[in-house]
């Protein structure tokens, strides 16, 4: 069973948890997947997977993040980021994740545009949801 | 009468007017005056979270920019989300000295931002400027007996470091309904998020939240619930379930002026709560 096992972060890595770090400024192989983070979302409920393991896709540099529907359900409350023990705000990394989705193009699911809603509601998601 | 600068932000100038008048009332009951910036411009609702994407915060510095221009370094919000966004961007460019040298470059038509621009929230000006025991003597009009769940939301409490308390058990709000006369009552979902601007993209998602909050308050005995967010107060108001329909929600400027302006105009079911006659001798 001979075989060198180097878990480096060079070897490990791809391009993704590099641009998701660049974008959010947060490490991602600080999360020890602890799970803290999905425990507290009021929103993992409705996502396809939990913000535990968004963190985890980023690690492995799974371009397949960008079209899970969990980013797009988040809606930024922070919840997350003031209980992280690692200090991890994982808020920023779900916006990284939207960002990179809106920048490549990629268009989240059409917005409800079918009634009146305050400038407040209609600015808020014009930002999160439109390049 | 101390002058502050105020910027009222969408929300205050149209769907929670009521807001805005009831604060800016209560204000000069305490003695300060909301100077209204001479202009202002969205603050963007949303903090951009991404680190490299300066260009949203010119939104929020070009109102820092006009408070400086007024001679004053504080400039108070009563908007929650405008609170965190305005807090959030001043702190964000101030940090780095090369951030904020490429935003007074890419604004070099305006005079030059110097920073120091203290962003604060009514409830930093009721709790930290005046103090809950001189709030409690202009008190005319003492709102006992009423039942007020005080929902906070995100955007007072997160992240930590903006936060105008504790993110997991604030107090300040409650303190204030108690200076007013009030019993305030904690409920579960107090500081948990309505879904805020996903009301647009998932609605229902925001009526599961709101219907959770509601239910909450409810349960731990409000007669009503107080925020100062209107964009959670459009949620809760709009995205509630029918059997909720009895437990309004107001903003903390309309609490505020029931309990400190003489004339200011108290509901009709929050009259019958308080048994006070709608005007009151000081």
């Amino acid at each position: 069973m001979a075989g060198e096992l180097n878990l480096c972060r060079e070897r490990l890595e791809g391009a993704l948890p590099r641009k998701v770090e660049e974008i959010s400024g947060q490490n991602p192989y600080a999360c020890y997947q602890c799970g803290k983070c999905s425990a507290g979302c009021l929103f993992a409920d409705h996502m396809d997977v939990l913000p535990n393991q968004v963190i985890r896709l980023v690690q492995l540099g799974d371009e397949g993040v960008a079209a899970f529907r969990a980013p797009w359900v988040c809606a930024a409350c922070l919840a997350c980021a003031v209980r992280c023990p690692r200090g991890v705000d994982i808020g920023k990394v779900m916006e990284a994740l939207r960002v990179l989705a809106l920048r490549r193009g990629l268009t989240p699911a059409p917005l409800n545009l079918g009634e009146r809603y305050p400038q407040i509601a209609l600015v808020g998601a014009f930002r999160k949801f439109t390049p | 009468m101390k002058r502050v600068a105020y910027f009222p932000g969408c929300a205050l100038k149209d769907q929670a007017r009521g807001y805005e008048a009831g604060a800016k009332k209560a204000l000069e009951v305490l003695g300060y005056e909301l100077v209204e910036l001479s202009r202002w411009n969205c603050c963007g609702t949303v903090y951009a979270l991404a680190q490299d994407d300066l260009v949203r915060h010119l939104g929020p510095v070009r109102n820092l920019v006009r408070t400086q221009e007024m001679g004053l370094d504080q400039l108070v919000t009563l908007c929650a989300m405008c609170y965190g966004t305005l807090r959030r961007s001043q702190r964000f460019v101030e940090e780095d000295e090369e951030r904020l040298s490429r935003i007074r470059a890419f604004m070099d038509e305006e005079q030059e931002y110097a920073g120091g621009v203290k962003v604060l929230h009514l409830l930093n000006l009721l709790r930290d400027e005046i103090g809950f025991e001189p709030l409690e003597s202009k008190v005319t009009r003492p709102l006992e007996g009423l039942k007020v769940g005080a929902y906070y939301g995100c955007m007072l409490l997160r992240p930590r470091d903006v936060g105008v308390d504790d993110p997991d058990r604030p107090e300040v709000m409650e303190r204030v309904l108690g200076a007013l006369g009030a019993t305030p009552v904690l409920f579960p979902e107090r500081t948990e998020c309505c879904g805020a601007y996903l009301t647009v993209a998932r609605p229902d998602v925001v009526q599961a939240r709101s219907e959770r909050i509601l239910a909450s308050a409810k349960s731990s005995g409000a007669d009503v619930v107080v925020t100062s967010c209107p964009l959670c107060q459009f949620n809760l108001e709009n995205r509630r379930p029918a059997w909720a329909a009895g437990l309004p929600v107001v903003y903390l400027g309309e609490v505020l002026a029931w309990a400190l302006v003489q004339g200011a105009t108290v509901p009709e079911e929050i009259q019958a709560r308080i048994g006070k006659p709608a005007e009151v001798k000081a």
